[in-house]
């Protein structure tokens, strides 16, 4: 073939389709990734989307793997905090630069097995801790759809990779948002399936009750075929993995008649831009073009989902990084004896944003308040995650909301921690009850993408994919305009 | 020293630690093999990699059951992990999971001696941190994570012990039960059983307790009950000087036999628990627990009654066979297969015992087995070889090996009980032997076993010396 340039456009299944006729190589895809990363400016004097690379490595890789699988030669890029034996695993942070995991997470062996290519590790914010990737160690990633915007975050750079064509799939990682909101502002899919249905076990762990890897796909269909690759039992590795099979994500169907999809009042506030709210009716109606049977329905404790969530992910992240103190691998500054060595390696090595986590955790769990914040707060989560079983249980199968109640936002643009926690508003309940949620392009405002989310129950992502590729099918180009 | 303890309670509460006898460590595959060369025995895992997370390991649950078991817990079927949280570089994740609120086990209780149980507060399950190692590079810290990530139980008592004695003695019941059950060695040399040491003093009569401090270091028992009896004396001196005792931990050094506070305040650190999110809730179901129930060994207190009463044995021999779970198990093999626990305790103690004394053997590797064993005393009990012949069949079945019936047939040694061969012996001796012959004839009953000696002597060691005395009865006159 002499135009590779069309490849990774057409998307993970057509390539994977190619390579296994032989109609195309998997070097040349690979080759097409690296072309188009120049193409795009993707280094640290553009979008600043990845942080690791080796095009040589890649093609090696490419060249030497069997032609089979299910994303047979399809090249893939992977958040910096999962873990690879190739290229960093850096986190975004100045703690681990340079860090090179000497063992695969179960995703990126997972991806290897199905024949997918590693070819870049992407910018994120520092550990996973933030809403727009500004708050990476090595620069802020910039959204390929208006470069003075971000492309959210955390998982900011694998969102970039994807629009800016370097790879129809990346992974990314969740914890109240962080795949669905850079998903959403970068006019592309993402997905955060059901807690313990992809291995974390590789995972660099942020708050590990919360966290979740997830899926980047241009298309609802890519993102169900890596979905398909990557779901299923992995409790030799990882204790919280469910051990169930994967069903069938991928479907032909279109058809949304008899499903009831709930529309949660409270992802509807009086606050939600006119413009907003326009992409969204546009959304609903598609969905009930499809068969769909929408009803309203409420979640009360959807208020409370962001305090809660401000306690539990800080409480688990000031363990989750004690790990990171100098003495075995990652940066070490010495100091006064060993308590000085702890200070000055963590007071150097951690941002403003992870540090500040990191006390409010320690906070929340010392002697006198763990009860009042951490005991409360999880006596909370489990109202939260009541009031979606609530709904379930009144014959909804599936929730449509906003993925955000605003497009992206200016590099720079907000300053005040309280309101960048605000991205995550209508995204952090479906971590805190471990449902599904996905974010899928529905229209744009003032220009920019925005993204519609399907919320599903546990383990329901044969039907959260359903109403996705209805709606994508329904919407059609519709929903990049 | 004496003079406190006449106006002074001692009171005391241990926490034990002891590791569970598994192959691998608690959350990853790596060996739990001990003395291997330092870091060789480590994973993502145990090093606690960026990623890495981790898998119960469920045997070390098992063993852990079976302990809460062993000591009459109450096992919880719903027990919680939990991280507790301390900076320390032979602690690689910042954190050691362990269990807080929602222990695997509660109440038990420890026999002493004299009868009287101490109650037990809880057990619950954790895991091990590794080893600083202080004085083998100069001016530095070497670090041996082999030891991460083992599981241990901690074993808390309540502050029911009233005196240094009373310490030793629960520690001994305590690691006597554990050996039973096969949960840990129990070594206190290789760091398998660990004790720390909660004491206080209050005047007698005191209701309310003062305040405690922990005694760690402590390397064996003997000097768990040294070290009790310095901080104990330390507490009454700072009492009497209308002074209050400081919660904090204290370090035993044995060398210079003295307690002194460690350097960090450990009592004043903040582990802020909270539930571990890696790991779900240790759910163990009704028969899971049934299960191990029943698997249960016998223990030392009931198998001390029963040698008593069935098979009738001496309160010092019992002592000696119930030593061990592995020398009563070997006895109790030799009664099932001979049917006579006096005769068996006997040969136990005086030749299997004696021999492996000499040797420094296990009873495990001892070269006869208990069955062989049964086999020769039922022999014996049968009439078949005699006892003297009996040693020399063991003899030379420690030194080779092989069946009692066959050695003793190849070395002759098969009693004769046949009246013929008897009645030809006999001849014999009477007729070399003409003027005893005549005597015994004639009414002199006490020449019989000089008779019997030399018919002994004819057949080799090998007539049957019941039949031999009735036989030759039935010649004597009178």
């Amino acid at each position: 073939m002499s135009a590779p340039r069309e490849w990774i456009p057409a998307g993970a299944a057509s390539i994977a389709a190619a390579v296994r006729e032989r109609t195309v190589s998997a070097t040349d895809i690979v080759r097409e990734s690296f072309d188009r990363a120049v193409a795009v400016k993707a280094g640290a004097d553009g979008l600043n989307c990845i942080l690791s690379s080796d095009r040589d490595a890649s093609l090696r890789a490419a060249e030497s793997h069997p032609v089979g699988g299910a994303l047979a030669g399809v090249p893939v890029v992977l958040k910096d905090n999962i873990a690879t034996t190739t290229l960093t695993t850096s986190c975004g942070s100045k703690i681990l630069e340079g860090y090179i995991s000497p063992y695969n997470a179960t995703v990126a062996t997972k991806l290897h097995q199905a024949g997918a290519i590693l070819v870049g590790k992407a910018n994120m914010d520092e550990f996973a801790m933030g809403s727009s990737t500004e708050f990476s160690a090595f620069g802020p990633a910039r959204n390929p759809l208006d470069t003075s915007r971000v492309p959210g975050g955390s998982s900011g750079g694998s969102a970039a990779a994807v629009a800016a064509g370097l790879a129809p799939i990346a992974l990314g990682s969740e914890t109240g948002g962080s795949v669905r909101q850079p998903a959403a502002f970068c006019g592309i899919v993402g997905v955060k399936p059901t807690y313990g249905l992809i291995s974390r076990f590789g995972l660099v762990a942020f708050a590990s009750s919360l966290d979740n890897i997830g899926v980047f796909g241009r298309t609802v269909d890519d993102s169900a075929l890596a979905m398909q690759v990557l779901a299923g039992d992995d409790t030799t590795h990882d204790a919280t993995s469910a051990p169930r099979p994967a069903p069938t994500y991928r479907t032909d169907s279109r058809d949304l008649t008899g499903l009831v999809i709930g529309k949660p009042r409270e992802y509807f506030p009086e606050s939600l831009p006119a413009l907003m709210r326009e992409q969204c009716d546009r959304a609903i109606d598609a969905l009930k073009a499809r068969g769909a049977t929408f009803r309203d329905v409420s979640l009360p404790h959807t208020d409370l989902a962001l305090p809660v969530y401000y306690i539990i992910a800080p409480a688990e992240c000031s363990a989750n990084l004690a790990r990171f103190d100098g003495v075995r691998y990652g940066m070490r500054i010495d100091g006064d004896g060993l308590r000085g060595m702890y200070e000055a390696t963590r007071s150097k090595g951690f941002g403003a944003e992870v540090t500040r986590r990191i006390l409010l955790g320690t906070y929340v769990l010392s002697a006198g308040y763990f009860d009042a914040y951490y005991r409360k707060a999880m006596e909370v989560r489990a109202l939260i995650t009541k009031d979606f079983t609530d709904v379930w249980a009144s014959g909804v199968h599936a929730l449509f909301t906003p993925t955000t109640a605003s497009p992206a936002f200016h590099i720079g643009a907000i300053s005040d921690p309280y309101e960048m926690y605000l991205c995550d508003l209508f995204t952090v309940s479906a971590n805190l009850a471990e449902v599904p949620a996905m974010s899928l392009p529905i229209g744009r405002v003032q220009g920019l993408p925005v993204g519609g989310q399907v919320i599903a129950p546990k383990f329901g992502e044969v039907n959260m994919f359903r109403v996705a590729y209805a709606l994508e099918s329904e919407l059609g180009a519709e929903a990049h305009r | 020293m004496s003079e406190f303890h006449e106006r002074y309670e001692m009171v005391i509460g241990l926490e034990v630690h002891v590791q569970l006898k598994t192959n691998t460590k608690a959350f990853c595959r790596c060996s739990t093999n001990f003395g291997d060369s330092p870091n060789s025995n480590t994973c993502p895992v145990c090093l606690a990699l960026p990623g890495a997370l981790p898998v119960l390991n469920a045997r070390a649950v098992d063993l852990a059951v079976r302990a809460a078991l062993s000591l009459g817990c109450v096992v919880n079927h719903r027990s919680i992990f939990a991280r507790k949280n301390y900076f320390y570089p032979d602690l690689p994740k910042g954190y050691q999971i362990s269990q807080a609120d929602q222990p695997l086990a509660l109440q038990g209780s420890v026999a002493l001696p004299d009868g009287r149980r101490i109650a037990l507060t809880r057990i619950h399950m954790e895991e091990d941190a590794g080893k600083s190692v202080h004085d083998r590079y100069d001016g530095f810290t070497a670090i041996d994570l082999n030891r991460a990530g083992v599981p241990l139980i901690e074993i808390v008592s309540e502050p029911e012990l009233r005196s240094s004695a009373d310490a030793g003695a629960y520690l001994r019941a305590l690691k006597e039960i554990l050996l039973f059950a096969d949960v840990s060695d129990c070594s206190m040399e290789e760091g398998s059983l660990r004790v720390d040491a909660n004491v206080s003093a209050r005047p007698y009569g005191q209701q309310e307790f003062n305040t405690r401090t922990e005694v760690k270091n402590v390397n064996s028992f003997s000097n768990v009950e040294r070290a009790l009896e310095l901080e104990f004396a330390r507490h009454c001196a700072v009492h009497d000087a209308g002074r209050t005792v400081v919660q904090q931990t204290m370090l035993f050094d044995a060398a210079a036999d003295q307690v002194r506070a460690a350097r960090s305040k450990e009592g004043s650190h903040d582990y802020r628990y909270f539930p571990e999110p890696d790991l779900p809730p240790l759910v163990l179901s009704e028969a899971f627990v049934e299960g191990i129930k029943c698997a249960l060994p016998e223990f030392p207190s009931s198998r001390r009654t029963r040698y008593t009463s069935s098979f009738g044995l001496a309160a010092g021999d019992v002592e000696v066979l119930t030593a061990t779970r592995a020398v009563g198990d070997w006895f109790e093999a030799v009664v099932a297969r001979c049917g006579d626990g006096k005769l068996a305790a006997n040969w136990v103690m005086g030749d299997v015992l004696a021999t492996l004394n000499e040797s420094g053997g296990h009873i495990a590797e001892f070269p006869i087995a208990p069955a062989q064993l049964g086999d020769l005393i039922a022999m014996i009990k049968g009439d078949a070889i005699s006892t003297t012949a009996g040693r020399k069949v063991f003899a030379a079945m420690v030194k080779d090996g092989g069946e009692p019936k066959a050695i003793a047939e190849k070395l002759g040694l098969l009693q004769v009980g046949d009246d013929a061969a008897l009645e030809s012996w006999i001849d014999q001796v009477m007729a070399e032997l003409p003027d005893e012959a005549a005597r015994f004839a004639a009414g002199e009953r006490k020449l019989q076993g000089v008779l019997i000696g030399a018919v002994m002597k004819k057949s080799g060691g090998r007539a049957d010396p019941k039949k031999l005395a009735q036989m030759l009865g039935k010649r004597a006159g009178g």
